[in-house]
């Protein structure tokens, strides 16, 4: 006869061997998929000290001639492209002003959605689920048409700001719909302490109820300086002078002069392009975390 | 320190009348509760006082200056909420600081005030701390100081006490009768447990369904309650009801249901014929008012001991009567037992007698 004592030694030894088999599989499922991902990193950092590349894979040969673009003209062949420093302070522009003008209309516009009463206001909401349905490319020439006619195209920096109302434009419903979400959370009970403790509507909006979505308007932020920064199409179409020209559409062009190609150059301007939003993103991070729970309620 | 007057107040959303031609009249200094059950209007009425929501018809008086159509900052009102409504990204100090900060008071003024309040509220030790690491007690005492620190005219509470355990609440239903009282601030407050509204209110207004049912003190309430509503709402356990109708008999009226008849008395009787307007009539006594006796007397009730409730000071017994349950409350050295034959003697002078179809109080 089996003891008392082995028996539940033997049903721990199997519930040792089940919780390790669990983690195994866990870790595997989680972890594969990065596998790809962090190799291209990995690669695209190696190649980017990398004086020469063995069959365009092995790296070999520490240098750091390849970050030369951010102290010279970039050359490709004959032709020579503008300093990176003013394509990626136009760039951090058109993000910067994306991501501001999205996060001051969608706080407001969001508050509105969510706080108040108006005529149409459920349609108003539906109306801006559906814009979603549509790609903004196919704007593309009417907005053409309308840059054109306010005077803000072919301007040099007007343009980009042109840009920036368009992409703003575009983002603005998408943000005030996640920010409402935000809005709809905060209980009554707070505004109302506000508006009682002295505050006007607004005031009660700037001191009392925008705090406390902090991580809403941190990830509206994130994601309308992400798409700012990674805009190729409206650049592309609408800006024509190269001292205007963004970093993706930079890197469309160096990429097409295929003949000269400098693919571990490419590969370091690719890592450049990456900074910024990494910075932004680590930032806005902590503020995305930050939630607050138990003001309201035992 | 302001007195209150509501006139013809009214609150429709949409069809929904939740408060309907509301009159009172709170004096200065006074502590008055808005009692009722959830949804009678009694949150919408505090805020529309407080000036949160605008009222559909009527006018609201502080002194006499109509404020009706004033927004909620100037109408310098302190308000305490039942979830409490601390602003959760500032510490304890800078909650209570915020109406100071919003008057634009200077620095060395707010940090006087804050610190006098926190000392009176005895949460001086929790300044620094945030509003998610204090317990349901010490939030609230934080929303009751951030309230008092900008000195307001009027305090308007709604349902203060009903998140904190039962022992804190009987301790605060005191610490709060006693802070009103030391600072003279005129108080409403918003609950729906008459025993708070009876132990803390100068005057209670009991709701029901939008419409005020009774405004008096909680003596009159208790003893004079003018409708079947009020006899029902005021009092635990609750008032008992049995519905009948009166004969006359020749010197003297009967009050008769299918189970048993009960002499009136003369004078009664005549006072109750005079303000009947329908034959059937609702027989109300609390459950104190009734003695319970073993053996069989003039005038009494024959009742069955159907479950008893011992409470320590004094047991609760539930009696039947034909095949209605009644709360009787008696001595707790009363020995009973399940399915005893006992009877009921009435105290006459204190039952109440509602007339049926309009449900008003007769006597």
């Amino acid at each position: 006869m089996m003891g008392v004592k082995e028996k539940k030694m033997k049903a721990g030894r199997g519930y040792i061997l089940h919780t390790i088999l669990k983690y195994i599989v866990v870790i595997l499922v989680a972890v594969i998929p990065l596998i790809p991902i962090w190799c291209m990193y990995l690669w695209l950092i190696s190649q980017s000290f990398s004086g020469r590349v063995i069959l365009g894979i092995v790296p070999s040969n520490f240098t750091i001639n390849n970050w030369r673009f951010l102290w010279a003209p970039i050359k490709m062949g004959l032709k020579e492209y503008p300093n990176i420093w003013p394509i990626t302070i136009n760039t951090l522009f058109l993000a910067l002003g994306t991501s501001g003008l999205v996060v001051f209309i969608s706080t407001l516009g969001g508050y509105a959605l969510s706080r108040m009463e108006f005529k149409g206001r459920t349609t108003l909401m539906e109306f801006i689920i559906a814009l979603h349905a549509f790609p903004a490319i196919i704007l593309l020439i009417a907005m053409f048409i309308i840059l054109n006619k306010l005077g803000l195209y072919g301007k040099g920096i007007i343009t980009l700001m042109g840009i920036i109302l368009i992409k703003a434009g575009l983002e603005c419903p998408m943000a005030s719909w996640i920010i409402k979400g935000f809005f709809d959370s905060i209980p009554w009970d707070i505004e109302w302490a506000a508006l009682v403790d002295g505050c006007s509507r607004l005031t009660a909006w700037r001191r009392v109820i925008l705090p406390l979505i902090l991580p809403g308007v941190g990830a509206i932020a994130i994601f309308s300086f992400l798409s700012g920064w990674s805009e190729f199409l409206l650049v592309f179409t609408y800006v024509k002078d190269e001292t205007y020209y963004t970093l993706p559409v930079l890197i469309y062009h160096l990429i097409g002069e295929f003949k000269f190609i400098d693919w571990v150059m490419l590969a370091a301007i690719g890592l450049f392009y990456t900074i910024p939003t990494l910075i932004f993103f680590s930032v806005s991070q902590k503020v995305l975390l930050r939630i607050y729970v138990g003001g309201v309620k035992g | 320190m302001v007195s209150v007057r509501l006139i013809n107040l009214c609150k429709y959303f949409g069809k929904v009348k939740a408060v309907d031609q509301l009159n009172l009249e709170i004096k200065d200094r006074e502590f008055v509760a808005l009692l009722g059950p959830s949804g009678c209007g009694k949150t919408t009425t505090l805020l529309m006082i407080a000036g949160i929501y605008k009222p559909t018809k009527g006018k609201i008086y502080f002194d006499e200056v109509d404020v009706t159509n004033w927004p909620p900052k100037d109408r310098n009102i302190g308000m305490v909420f039942q979830s409490y409504a601390l602003y959760p990204h500032l510490s304890v100090y800078d909650n209570i600081a915020f109406p100071l900060k919003l008057k634009k008071a200077p620095k060395n003024v707010i940090d006087k005030k804050v610190k006098e309040v926190a000392k009176l509220l005895r949460i001086d030790e929790l300044l620094d701390r945030k509003p998610a690491q204090l317990s349901g007690g010490q939030k609230q005492r934080v929303a009751l100081a951030r309230a008092l620190a900008k000195e307001p005219d009027l305090f308007l509470m709604d349902e203060p006490l009903s998140n904190l355990d039962a022992k804190l609440r009987v301790f605060m239903r005191a610490e709060l009768k006693r802070l009103q009282k030391e600072l003279g601030i005129t108080t409403i407050y918003v609950t729906h447990d008459q025993v708070e509204a009876m132990s803390m209110a100068d005057r209670i207004a009991v709701l029901n369904a939008g419409r005020l049912q009774q405004y008096g003190t909680p003596d009159e309430l208790y003893g004079k309650p003018s409708n079947l509503f009020v006899a029902g709402f005021i009092g635990a356990p609750p008032m008992n009801f049995v519905e009948g109708s009166l004969v006359e008999e020749p010197n003297d009226y009967l009050f008769v249901t299918n189970e048993f008849k009960l002499s009136l008395g003369l004078e009664l009787g005549e006072l109750v014929k005079k303000g009947m307007k329908t034959s059937r009539i609702i027989l109300g006594f609390r459950p104190e008012h009734v003695k319970i006796l073993i053996k069989p007397e003039k005038n009494t009730i024959k009742a069955k001991v159907y479950v008893i409730e011992p409470l320590g000071r004094d047991i609760i017994v539930n009696v039947k009567i034909g095949d209605k349950v009644y709360k009787v409350i008696a001595p707790p050295d009363i020995v009973l037992k399940p399915g005893q034959d006992i009877w009921l003697k009435l105290d006459m002078d204190k039952i109440h007698i509602f007339d049926k179809k309009t449900e008003k109080a007769i006597i």
